[in-house]
């Protein structure tokens, strides 16, 4: 297993060799590691192809991340760049292609991202002969993109951009300018240093007249030097939480000149004459973010989560503390029913959001066929569950690291276990491509629409036809057991999720009724508006997770455990939302004390199979990068081996001849 | 309503507010904004600042321990330092552990910082857990010394701050064999480093352990020892003690330990209180300053603090900030009304004491920890970016949900007073204190329902009876986590076995406890408030309080029967009024924490409200614009456009 062979280390040290705490653990597996790693990959062919990218980047040491966390600003920077280079390089060697595998296997601690974001807006908003010039370009690194959309002053609210580009008909070209420090573009990667063209979404004003946002493309450095150009200022905005390693950027303005051809124009276009013409619907602008709202639950989201799930767990099986009987070892800290209770609903949450990722990657896949062919009826539902399910799966993934994170107690704040900067990165999640709570509250704006119509009789998409569908009154569980039945706990999140949205469009109207203004009903409701929309999230995983399970019937071994992750998955939900499915006796009290019953049951059963569960994931020592994680489980060693190759204790600190010494020698007056 | 008089009142003292003004306005505390800077750099600008800060206080003539706190943190902005452990660890244990002898030896030459020390306690494999340590002291009669070992890789010191690189010396706790036998965990002062030269001393392995979530100032450290051999007048002998011939003496009582946990727990608590404050001032204000969307069709941007959700966001956190800066004046005084006990060797109230701080502990600061990211998250993508001052305030404050006791086990150990104290009313006796509504079910008894579904007619806009309804909450969870522990115990054989088979239900009824108390705190501090204005609006608080934690917690005040669906709809209803009702004095309520515009090290939450302009000042300091083409381009950037 290419695992096996990534943990080479020094002779005599103990690193290689399997800690038996984590040994054990991987004899008494329930299923098969291996195919459950196939299933996961789409097959064995895949899990193949993925090893072998994943071995030939982390043989190359040019790809090396073991100093990462040692670096500064400017060397995580330069690091970012070289590798993005290095990666070209690789990728013309081997064949690889554009959206294969090998970004995945650099853990996204490259440079250049935002090029890929440069040149699929490209390819998505621009006509036939702005991807014929640009996109050769693009792909040969003659030029790096950005993509700068955010301002200093707005973000998801992009109808308050205030950048303006102005139809300039006697030289035929457009004037960009920044006319405010709030309209300054910030925080677009890639555009502090490398970037020498950008994407930059601006008002479109023609004859006075604004017609909205639209994108451009503007070249703000210098091909040969690198300089700016004339009426750019650009730099980098500063230190970040995380993305030390990108060169998040400003960009200023000032009466810049682009030809009519460099606006983007497959939907909208200016002719010559200054007439503006549109092709289709205006939200397709928005588009790209759809895209990338879809993709980045996967990528940004759902990996960074098994890695957590990973480290910890396995941490927890390694680390011994206290006793549970007297006389004998100190107990794994994984034994620990409170540590499970931390650790296994995140591990279940995170196959549960790799489904989902899934299911909207099919959803999307058709509705882009549907786009191709000019036909937009399904843009509004795309667009609805992209952002609902980004912000659900992003807000409960980031709560779900950082819970990871403190279950490693101490060792789990050092950066040397990775958890930190695992969390610093997702968390970031929560506010690109749209701020979670106003894309709940879009997502909201959809069902509720849908809720008025199938009320009356108009037709809805298939997955939202349960807002008008007559469930009963009351569970009809009778035993803890029949907890674990799929159709009892998804028909109560389908009872409550219906409920929750129901009652805020009665409360809408309610107001709306007694004379409140249409804007403020809506103010007013928005917290409940926000708690429905993740409701049907929560509900749509759930049901996708159930029916992955059913899918799986070819696959016993495998089916079984799932099964039991989809049930705690499910009763993780309830238990700790038992107000919701209490609210209206739907779920009664002596029935909540099943569903814990049955939850708590559960911990222990998953238990047994938590390490195989996150091997599967088939994530390197070299991808991880954690001392708490690593597949041999020889923490204690590699904690001590690694802090020891800090920069604080291979250099002098000059702290202590200039601030030290002069203390302990009474002679800092000096100073 | 009147800011001066509030931050006066509860917050700080005057003579606090004075020594911020010294060391603001002192130019030796002046130093570039530490975003920019590596972590050696940030370290030995730490070092910086602490020595001129001794020397400073001593200048000052400041002795009292709660102006000495406030000065540090004033000098270093809230952030540890590396002689946080010298001056709040070593100094203090030789004051209550050494003998005479021993303070004459090591007290003046560390007062004077000849000595620096620190406190090795925790290890690369044990933390909470302190009887699994694993480092050795052997007394050897021959020598009359004690033989300091690391025997393994997990029993390597790991953590200790200042232990990395500042310290010369070091208390470190070990397990004490003397005459063939184990006595279990002793302090003992070691030399580590050599006066003079700063080395470390033959058999000593010493260093730092790297880099770190927050804490960059700090060189956290480790420390291995192999034979290495220090004289037996260097255990600290005030209680327990070897003799020359290896005899061991027993110390009095174990309890007194107790008295110093709660006394770092209590500052845990405070500090859970202001990080919470720091955060919430610079997302209030940030939010009255940020204009986004339309609320209304046609009119300008309104400030993204009038969105219903922004509030729901923050508003709860405001209040809980408040709330806790009462529970940590609380425990604080209480720690004081029975410390002058204490020394007079009554230890009565301790327990309880020790059980309620160790709860609150992990209640303030898992909430603190989660309140602090939602701020964060309020703010935006600006709320990701150093400059907004959150991203520190959180990594500072995170490693207290661990340390000093983590979380979950500091709850199990209330729920196992709470326990005990069930049992003891099941049994017939009465208990007293913030358990007493224990004492009700014993009443109950006679009846044969459920204890807490006799109803409890709340009225959801009376904080006591709020109070009432909380108590039924924790009464029902505790009876409930007690229960489930006996039906366990029934079917099984080992009591750990059923502790640990119930410790999730344990965990909830310590928190549902602790969430009654600080409501009730929080509810009696009401009543001492006398000017009218401040009165009403922290009612509104308080209020906003106790109706949020019920909307959040539906489901436990539902199924005991305590509150009706209808009335949880009501509760929500309340709590979405009084987001509108204390919006208007939302900001006033932040300023009257009086964070000093240097002290919150924020540019969202500047006093002055001028974001954008100084964003822009600040980035352009950042270390990649140094230079205008940065050195990527000619190394790699140009190479490559070259050969493609």
């Amino acid at each position: 297993m290419a695992l096996m062979e990534t943990g080479k280390y020094s002779q005599g040290s103990l690193l290689g060799s399997v800690n038996p705490d984590l040994a054990s653990e991987r004899q008494t597996a329930s299923f098969s590691v291996e195919k459950l790693t196939a299933w996961l990959d789409g097959g064995t062919e895949h899990t193949r192809l993925r090893r072998a990218v994943v071995e030939a980047i982390e043989c190359d040491p040019v790809f090396s991340r073991e100093n990462q966390y040692f670096e500064s600003q400017n060397e995580r920077y330069e690091a970012a760049v070289r590798k993005a280079v290095h990666l070209q390089k690789k990728m013309d060697e081997m064949g690889w292609t554009e959206n294969g595998p090998e970004f995945k296997a650099l853990s996204g601690d490259l440079a250049f991202l935002l090029h890929r974001i440069f040149t699929r807006s490209i390819s998505m908003l621009g006509s036939d002969q702005q991807i014929a010039k640009w996109i050769p370009l693009a792909t040969q690194y003659q030029l790096i993109g950005s993509y700068a959309q955010t301002e200093l002053g707005h973000g998801t609210y992009l109808q308050g951009l205030e950048t303006t580009a102005v139809f300039d008909i006697t030289t035929q070209e457009f004037v960009l300018n920044t006319p405010n420090i709030s309209a300054m573009k910030w925080w677009p990667g890639d555009m502090g240093r490398s970037a020498t063209h950008t994407v930059v979404f601006a008002q479109l004003y023609v004859n006075g007249k604004c017609y909205g946002l639209h994108p451009f493309i503007v070249q703000i450095r210098s091909l040969q030097d690198h300089s700016l150009c004339p009426g750019i200022t650009a730099g980098d905005i500063g230190p970040k939480m995380n993305f030390e390693h990108i060169d998040n950027g400003y960009l200023m303005l000032q009466n810049v000149r682009v030809p009519r051809e460099n606006m983007l124009s497959k939907f909208c276009e200016v002719q010559p004459d200054g007439t503006y013409v549109r092709r289709g619907s205006q939200k397709i602008n928005y588009f790209t973010m759809t895209t990338v709202r879809i993709s980045l639950i996967l990528d940004e989201v759902v990996i960074p989560l098994m890695k957590a799930c990973t480290i910890a767990i396995r941490y927890s099986v390694v680390r011994r503390q206290s006793k549970l009987k007297p006389g004998e070892q100190e107990a794994k800290i994984l034994d620990y029913q409170t540590q499970q209770e931390k650790l296994l609903p995140q591990l279940a949450a995170a196959y549960a959001f790799y489904f989902i990722s899934d299911y909207l990657q099919e959803l999307f896949d058709r509705g882009y066929r549907e786009i191709q062919r000019k036909n937009f009826d399904m843009l509004p539902e795309l667009h609805a569950f992209s952002s609902g399910f980004k912000a659900m799966v992003t807000q409960y993934s980031t709560s779900a690291v950082e819970i990871c994170l403190r279950a490693c107690g101490g060792h789990g704040y050092s950066l040397l276990s990775g958890l930190p900067s695992l969390y610093t990165k997702i968390v970031a999640s929560c506010i690109y491509e749209g701020e979670n709570t106003i894309l709940f509250l879009q997502t909201a704006r959809f069902l509720i629409k849908c809720f008025m119509a199938a009320s009356t009789g108009q037709p809805v998409p298939p997955s939202v036809t349960y807002l008008a569908a007559v469930t009963p009154e009351k569970c009809p569980a009778k035993n803890k057991l029949d907890f674990l039945s799929p159709d009892i706990y998804t028909e109560a999140y389908q009872h409550m999720a219906a409920r929750l949205i129901n009652s805020t469009a009665a409360k809408l109207q309610d107001l709306v009724q007694s004379g409140v203004k249409k804007h403020d009903a809506w103010n007013q409701c928005t917290v409940q508006l926000a708690q429905a929309a993740k409701a049907h999230c929560h509900y749509i995983t759930v049901k996708n997770f159930a029916e992955t399970v059913e899918k799986l019937e070819t696959q016993p071994g495998i089916q079984k455990i799932m099964k039991h992750l989809c049930d705690l998955f499910a009763l993780h939900g309830i238990f700790s939302n038992a107000g919701v499915f209490l609210h209206d006796g739907y779920i009664s009290g002596a029935q909540m004390d099943m569903v814990t019953a049955s939850y708590l049951d559960l911990l222990a059963v998953i238990r047994k199979d938590a390490v195989p569960l996150v091997d599967a994931f088939d994530f390197t020592d070299k991808t991880l990068n954690s001392a708490l994680g690593s597949y041999d489980g020889q923490v204690y060693q590699r904690l001590y081996e690694w802090a020891q190759k800090s920069p604080t204790n291979k250099q002098i600190s000059p702290a202590y001849e200039r601030y030290l010494k002069p203390l302990l020698h009474k002679t800092l007056s000096k100073l | 309503m009147c800011v001066e008089w509030e931050s006066a009142l509860f917050l700080f003292s005057s003579s606090v507010l004075s020594l911020e003004a010294l060391v603001i306005n002192d130019p030796d505390f002046q130093h570039e904004d530490l975003n920019f800077l590596s972590r050696s750099q940030r370290y030995e600008q730490a070092i910086r600042k602490s020595s001129l800060m001794v020397l400073k206080l001593r200048e000052y003539g400041i002795t009292d321990p709660d102006e000495i706190y406030w000065f540090k943190s004033f000098v270093h902005r809230g952030r540890p330092e590396p002689l946080d452990l010298h001056l709040g660890m070593f100094l203090p244990t030789l004051l209550t552990q050494a003998t005479p002898e021993q303070q004459d030896r090591f007290f003046m030459p560390a007062w004077n910082l000849e000595i620096i020390g620190t406190y090795a306690q925790t290890e690369m494999g044990h933390g909470t857990h302190l009887r699994g340590l694993e480092t050795t002291a052997t007394y050897d009669p021959a020598t009359q010394e004690f033989i300091l070992n690391s025997p393994t890789v997990t029993s390597i010191k790991w953590w200790p701050g200042g232990l990395g690189k500042t310290s010369n010396h070091a208390i470190v706790l070990a397990q004490l064999y003397t005459q063939g036998q184990c006595k279990g965990l002793h302090a003992f002062i070691v030399p580590i480093r050599q006066l003079g030269t700063h080395e470390p001393l033959p058999g000593i392995t010493v260093g730092d352990i790297g880099p770190k979530f927050g804490y960059d100032e700090m060189d956290n450290g480790y420390l291995k020892m192999d034979n290495f051999r220090i004289p037996r007048e260097n255990m600290l002998m005030k209680y327990a003690q070897v003799e020359p011939d290896g005899t061991y003496v027993k110390p009095l009582s174990d309890k007194l330990t107790y008295g110093t946990m709660v006394f770092i727990r209590s500052l845990i608590v405070g500090d859970s209180a202001r990080s919470l404050s720091r955060a919430c001032t610079i997302a209030i204000r940030y939010s009255a300053v940020r204009h986004q969307s339309e609320l209304k069709p046609g009119e300008p941007e309104p400030q993204i603090l009038d969105y219903q959700t922004q509030q729901y966001k923050l508003f709860p956190l405001l209040a809980t900030a408040y709330a806790f800066h009462f529970v940590g004046a609380y425990i604080k005084d209480t720690y004081h009304r029975i410390s002058g006990d204490i020394h007079e060797g009554d230890l009565s109230e301790l327990p309880e004491l020790h059980a309620l701080t160790a709860g609150l502990k992990a209640f303030t600061s898992w909430t603190a920890n989660a309140g602090i990211e939602e701020c964060r998250m309020a703010c935006g993508g600006h709320g990701y970016s150093r400059c907004s001052g959150i991203p520190d305030i959180y990594v500072t404050f995170t490693p207290s949900c661990t340390y000093e006791g983590e979380n979950t086990v500091m709850m199990l150990q209330t729920a196992r007073f709470l326990v005990k104290s069930y049992t003891q009313v099941s049994s017939g006796q009465q208990v007293t204190g913030m358990v007493s509504y224990l004492n009700d079910l014993s009443r109950q008894r006679i009846q044969p329902q459920h204890v807490a579904a006799r109803s409890v007619a709340v009225r959801i806009n009376d904080p006591v009876s709020l109070v009432e309804a909380y108590k039924a909450r924790a009464a029902r969870l505790v009876e409930a986590a007690a229960k489930n522990l006996q039906a366990e115990l029934n079917h099984r054989k080992s009591k750990e076995d059923a502790w640990n088979r119930t410790s999730v239900d344990l965990v909830r009824a310590s928190e549902a406890h602790c969430h009654y108390v600080i409501v009730k705190l929080f509810t009696a501090k009401l009543a001492e408030i006398s000017n009218a204005a401040v009165r009403a609006v922290l009612t509104e608080l308080c209020l906003l309080y106790a109706l949020y934690g019920i909307s959040k917690n539906t489901g436990d005040f539902l199924q005991a029967g305590i509150l009706t669906d209808a009335q949880i709809t009501q509760v929500n209803q309340r709590v979405k009024e009084l987001l509108a009702i204390i919006r208007p004095n939302a900001v006033a309520l932040v300023d009257s924490f009086d964070f000093h515009d240097v002290h919150l090290g924020s540019v969202l939450g500047r006093y002055d409200g001028n974001v954008y302009e100084n964003m822009f000042e600040w980035a352009k300091k950042s270390p990649l614009n140094k230079t205008e083409v940065h050195e990527s381009f000619h190394k790699h950037l140009k190479p490559m456009q070259s050969k493609l």
